[in-house]
């Protein structure tokens, strides 16, 4: 790879003040025993005072790793290797880390991704607000301290905060626990505050009034704010400028309306055609139906553009008769015991919706509220306290041995993490043919045969029979399992959050083969999921479930185009890009 | 905070009865005279068979044994040694001195443990890192008994700087040799698990962010890096302590310190078999009742127990 | 997907606004989620062995330890003195000779000798115990693990009272009972039945750790049965820490037979072992010391021999532990 040169973005004369942050060409390389391998390869990036900026691209791209480098907190053997980053004037590549120590959390706040893991779980939360007030001087003596403490916590949206202040961190929730870290980063009044993706960890509707919160902090106080996110519809609705990373470069930069009403970069137009959140936007904001829908997507996005996937999709339903009911689910309930409290836990309750032969049926709710376990009763993996589940007109409860093999042959499911979806140790030969030993499905060569063809129906090489699961890519091994889960010819597949871990072009693909695999397979399709953006390009219908019931059930695009629950509005709202004019 | 400790009093009431009576049933319910076969090839005066008879209640079924012994044990009871003594008196008598040999080998093993452990950790890979590795792992391979023998050698009969064996009364200088024997193999291992357990803390998200706070090294080194290493440590320390015991009956008979462990040791090297079962089980019982003790302070170092409903 | 996809003319940023592309030639894009069949498979136990094959402490251990079981094997390729029938009170206390390179006990006993023929006893000692604690571990730690509730309560309070009394101190009264049946089997069997916890915990851990993972359950939803899916999922998963504890656990059980017999209670006289030379020894320690230290240097050795590979071990097969170095 040659050298990149030198690249400084083009803003000849528009823009005389001078900028908060400019970062030049910056070079930033991990050190591994195979030699350095380049992170960030000549960034350039201009923020002035006071405005946001959004940084935005799939993992590793490089995004966090340059938000990183500005305040020189590089993960384990990472090093800047080149380049500048002038702030207010100076620059902090050349500063020594007693130096560095003045400008963090004084001039620069961070706040950081995982709300869960970045507040020591052995101090009480008042303890490490207290801690950075005293670090950056904003404050003397204990009293002091304790007021200024307080009055952070308030302005980050804890209304109680003197009572909360002796708490520790395992006693507040995710989205809690995030507002301590934003009144942590924003306390001593920064010129610029580097959130990386700060609310990608938490559930939607919470992501939302963190980020509002956000947003009216750092404008009261006139904080530059630098984002990062993997969703370019948040990043445009949330910023005023857009940076475009992938690969470790910056591939397209300006204001946020512009890129995204004209991307330039292929790679840009690509990320504008996957985002679920966008897609749903557009398809929202056209007044046609899907079928109709004129969209033209230019080359590049072939495979990758949700609408298209969408509207093949609303185009084959919309020819297809009505048929009978695959499942029907009918008064479930799941109630849990806890050991040592007298109340029980209902995780489901008095649920029922049933979904036709041939159709996808999303089941849309934020953490806690049932959905899953929705799930685990359908796949027979619990029981059911109360209710019933038909499968093709046959109450699944009482089903044993070859009865429940039967129907564990005839409904598959795909679970949400690509990590721990796939034995580590077993090559993924073992893992599409386990099915097929398990239920004894012809011989050893039919069944060798049969584990290849399902690895062509889901674009993977025969080559990876012999392969193992950590040699492969998220998007990979979901695949693996999409593959595993066809391969006893299932009719119904569960798809428990089945892309909600994977980057958005990958996840594009995958709803794209999905979308593909139903009409080509007739499959029936439980589509479990947080985000009702993928549902909107997905499902045919849609239940909303809160807190173990479920609150609306209507088809896609009257729950779209109509909603009729607060909640469900309220999800609505919370999906990404509602201000933003959409190229269409 | 109050239904952990209740949880945690209630689970050492089974292991309390459970290891009791392992003790009891592997001594008394073997075939034959178990008196007779606790002394091996000796043969005891048969006033002392009578007499060891009538204290293990021999004429009673084992259940009705084994809930005598027990009853015994809640008053203090804990037997008669080979020469007659009651062991309880004979506890009374070396206990101290076994406390204070402890406590000198606990507080050399923590303090030195805990900060060459941290300074490995915090500098990763360097020499004083490669070089603790190596001693630590050196000190882990070595049996008690002969760092026990090589220190007497080099120490006492070689350079002169300590006595070989422990002066009547356990002076604390005496103390030294020996406590330094009893902490070497704790230490290494207190070494390596503080390192390990800092390097890991250091990578944590945390500890970034206190970075990103503005906070120096000097105050994130001890505050969020070494308070959150120390609680893998303490758990150690408390399983450890049944190493201790053992080290400590090799020690103190090596070195002739009057205390709980040399007594033991004579006895086992005396087969004085009922002696052996008695301190046996003094030991078990203090080994539970320490454990007992850390579960609960355990609470107080990490918040995250205290807090459970 | 083909790079003739991406043919289209780019425009490079229009003068005078602040939109900015980079030229498509500085970053083409790459078809996503392409699968490099090119490298070697890997898996945890391929990268294990790429790993420690890579440390010299695993070529000197394995080395130390290799050397260790040729000897308890095959004693006689090393010492031509016969074990027991050799010594003379003539000796007693010599210092080196020729054939005999490390001298005499007070009894007049080649201690060069005696320390090749102890080899096979600690060495069986180890590997019995080895064998039991992970026998019961297993049995114990891995049933706890996966089913859970009941069995897991009834089965870690078995675990727990035999781990509140320190396996060496249970030895100690074991050992006094038999005092007439001292031998390899039994002291193996005191040792182990006690030591045994320590790897049922670790791998009760493990379980539960991996039985959560995702292709757990979705063996379940196969219809694969759960002893099945203990035996070929769950427990290769799990198996890794407990390999690495096993090693160490062998070291350990070396040193427990050793001490009791250095106390008296381990070996009978009779059965050549480093423990027994060492108890013997130990009143000579002012006039023939070699007669102590030998003995405990191939002890000691022997013992770092199997905690060094232990530490490899489970550096190699813990990816974290890997990333810690």
């Amino acid at each position: 790879m040659s050298t990149p040169s030198p690249r400084t973005p083009d803003s000849s004369g528009t823009d005389a003040r001078v900028p908060l942050l400019q970062i030049t060409n910056l070079q930033v390389g991990f050190q591994t025993q195979s030699g350095v391998i380049p992170a960030v390869r000549g960034a350039n990036i201009t923020l002035h005072a006071g405005e946001t900026l959004a940084i935005v691209g799939e993992s590793g791209s490089g995004k966090s790793t340059t938000a990183h480098a500005i305040i020189n907190l590089l993960p384990g053997s990472g090093k800047i290797m080149g380049g500048q980053i002038l702030f207010d004037g100076q620059d902090l590549t050349k500063l020594s880390q007693k130096q560095m120590q003045e400008v963090r959390g004084k001039l620069i706040g961070f706040v950081p991704q995982d709300p869960m893991s970045n507040l020591n779980p052995v101090w009480s939360v008042g303890f490490q607000v207290q801690e950075a007030i005293r670090a950056n001087g904003i404050a003397q003596g204990r009293a002091d301290v304790k007021k200024h403490a307080i009055q952070v916590l308030k302005e980050a949206g804890l209304g109680d905060a003197e009572k909360r202040l002796k708490q520790f961190p395992h006693q507040f929730s995710g989205g809690m626990r995030q507002r301590v870290l934003i009144g942590i980063g924003l306390s001593s009044r920064p010129k610029l505050l580097i959130a990386d993706e700060p609310t990608s960890a938490l559930d939607v509707t919470v992501q939302r009034t963190i980020l509002d919160n956000l947003e009216k902090l750092t404008r009261d106080t006139g904080t530059a704010l630098l984002f990062i996110t993997h969703d370019l519809g948040l990043a445009a609705e949330r910023a005023e400028h857009l940076v475009v990373m992938y690969k470790g470069q910056v591939v397209e930069s300006g204001p946020s309306k512009e890129i995204l009403a004209n991307p330039l970069h292929p790679y840009t137009q690509r990320l504008v055609a996957a985002a679920p959140s966008l897609a749903s936007r557009r398809i929202q904001s056209s007044a046609h139906k899907l079928t109709e829908l004129d969209y033209s997507a230019t080359g590049v996005t072939e495979g990758l553009d949700l609408i298209e996937t969408a509207e093949a999709r609303a185009g084959q339903l919309a020819a297809a008769p009505k048929r009978e009911d695959a499942i029907v689910v009918e008064h479930l309930t799941k109630v849990y015991k806890i050991r040592g409290n007298k109340e029980a836990f209902t995780a489901v309750d008095d649920v029922s919706f049933s979904i036709q032969r041939g159709t996808t049926t999303a089941l849309v709710g934020e953490s806690g509220s049932g959905k899953s376990t929705v799930a685990k009763m359908l796949l027979r993996l619990e029981d059911a306290t109360h209710g019933e589940i038909r499968i093709d007109g046959t109450n699944t409860a009482p089903l044993k041995g070859k009865a429940l093999l039967d129907l564990r042959r005839k409904m598959q499911p795909v679970f949400q993490d690509p990590y721990g979806s796939l034995d580590p140790l077993r090559n993924i030969g073992n893992t599409i043919g386990e099915p097929l030993n398990t239920h004894k499905v012809g011989d050893k060569k039919s069944r060798r045969d049969r584990v290849f063809e399902l690895l062509e129906q889901v674009s993977l090489p025969r080559a990876l029979a012999s392969r193992y699961p950590n040699e492969l890519s998220g998007g990979q091994r979901q695949r693996v399992a999409i593959a595993r889960a066809l391969a006893l010819k299932p009719d119904i597949v569960i798809l428990d959050e089945a892309v909600s871990a994977l980057d958005v072009l990958v996840q594009a693909q995958i709803l794209q083969l999905l979308s593909d695999l139903q009409t080509e397979l007739d499959l029936t399709y439980l589509f479990i999921t947080h985000d009702l953006a993928v549902v909107r390009v997905i499902a045919d219908n849609v239940c909303v479930m809160q807190r173990g019931k479920i609150v609306e059930t209507a088809t896609t695009d009257e729950v779209f185009d109509n909603p009729r629950m607060e909640y469900t509005k309220e999800l609505l709202n919370a999906i990404p890009g509602a201000g933003i004019a959409l190229g269409v | 905070m109050a239904g952990y400790i209740l949880r945690r009093l209630l689970q050492a009431i089974p292991v309390f009865f459970g290891t009791t009576f392992l003790i009891y049933f592997m001594v008394f319910a073997m075939p034959g005279d178990p008196i007779l076969a606790l002394f091996g090839d000796k043969t005891p005066s048969p006033a002392l068979v009578a007499q060891l008879r009538a204290q293990y209640h021999l004429d009673q079924p084992f259940i009705v044994q084994y809930l005598i012994y027990i009853g015994g044990i809640f008053q203090g009871n804990f037997g008669i040694s080979y020469s007659g003594q009651p062991v309880g008196d004979i506890l009374l008598r070396t206990f101290p001195v076994t406390l204070r040999l402890a406590v000198i080998a606990l507080f050399f093993e923590t303090v030195f443990g805990i900060v060459v452990g941290l300074i490995s950790g915090l500098r990763k890979g360097k020499l004083f890192d490669a070089s603790s590795l190596v001693v630590s792992l050196i000190l882990i391979s070595l049996p008690i008994f002969v760092i026990a023998f090589v220190g007497q050698y080099v120490f006492g009969v070689q350079l002169g700087w300590a006595r070989t064996t422990v002066g009547t009364g356990a002076p604390v200088q005496d103390l030294i040799l020996p406590a330094l024997v009893l902490a070497s193999i704790s230490f290494a291992q207190i070494v390596r698990l503080t390192r390990s357990s800092v390097i890991e803390t250091s990578g944590l998200d945390f500890v970034r962010t206190a970075y990103s706070k503005g906070l120096s090294r000097n105050r994130i080194v001890p505050v969020h890096i070494l308070r959150n290493s120390l609680i893998p440590v303490v758990t150690y320390l408390a399983t450890d302590f049944g190493v201790l015991l053992v080290g400590a009956t090799v020690t103190e008979g090596i070195f002739n310190v009057p205390g709980v462990g040399n007594t033991l040791y004579q006895a086992i090297i005396r087969s004085e078999g009922p002696t052996v079962v008695s301190f046996v089980t003094v030991m078990v019982l203090l080994y539970l009742i320490v454990n007992l003790i850390v579960d609960l302070l355990y609470g107080l170092l990490d918040p995250r127990i205290r807090y459970v409903k | 997907m083909s790079n003739d996809l991406f043919e289209h003319p780019v425009t490079a940023s229009e003068p005078g606004a602040s939109h900015f592309v980079a030229p498509l030639e500085e970053t083409p894009l790459v078809a996503i989620d392409v699968v490099n069949v090119a490298d070697k498979p890997s898996n945890l136990w391929i990268d294990a062995w790429r790993d420690a094959r890579r440390r010299p402490t695993f070529w000197v251990s394995g080395a130390l330890i290799i050397l260790v079981v040729v000897v308890a094997l095959f004693p006689w390729l090393f010492t031509s003195v016969l074990p027991n029938n050799d010594c003379q009170l003539l000796n007693s206390n010599g210092g080196p000779t020729a054939g005999h390179p490390l001298g005499f006990t007070k009894q007049g006993c080649d201690v060069y000798s005696r320390i090749i023929n102890g080899t096979s006893t600690s060495l069986s000692v180890g590997i019995i115990v080895i064998v039991l604690t992970t026998v019961l571990g297993l049995v114990f730690g891995a049933f706890a693990g996966f089913y859970g509730g009941v069995v897991d309560a009834v089965l870690s309070r078995i675990g727990d009272i035999f781990f509140s009394i320190p396996y060496i101190l249970a030895a100690v009264v074991i050992m006094s009972v038999l005092v007439n049946y001292r031998s390899v089997w039994t002291i193996s069997l005191a040792i182990g039945l006690f030591a045994w916890p320590a790897t049922a915990r670790v791998l009760r851990a493990e379980i539960l750790r991996v039985k959560n993972a995702d292709f757990v359950m979705a063996s379940e939803a196969l219809g694969v049965s759960s002893l099945r899916i203990l035996l070929r999922h769950v427990l290769p998963n799990s198996i890794a820490p407990v390999i690495a504890i096993t090693t160490i656990s062998l070291a350990a059980a070396i040193v427990a037979e050793a001490t009791l017999s250095f106390l008296g209670v381990g070996l009978g006289s009779s059965i050549m072992s480093w423990g027994n030379d060492i108890n013997q020894a130990q009143r000579d320690l002012r006039t023939n010391p070699q007669t102590l230290i030998y003995p405990s240097l191939a002890l000691s050795i022997t013992v770092f021999a199997f905690i060094l590979m232990g530490e490899v071990i489970r550096d190699a097969l813990d990816p974290k532990a890997r990333a810690l170095r």
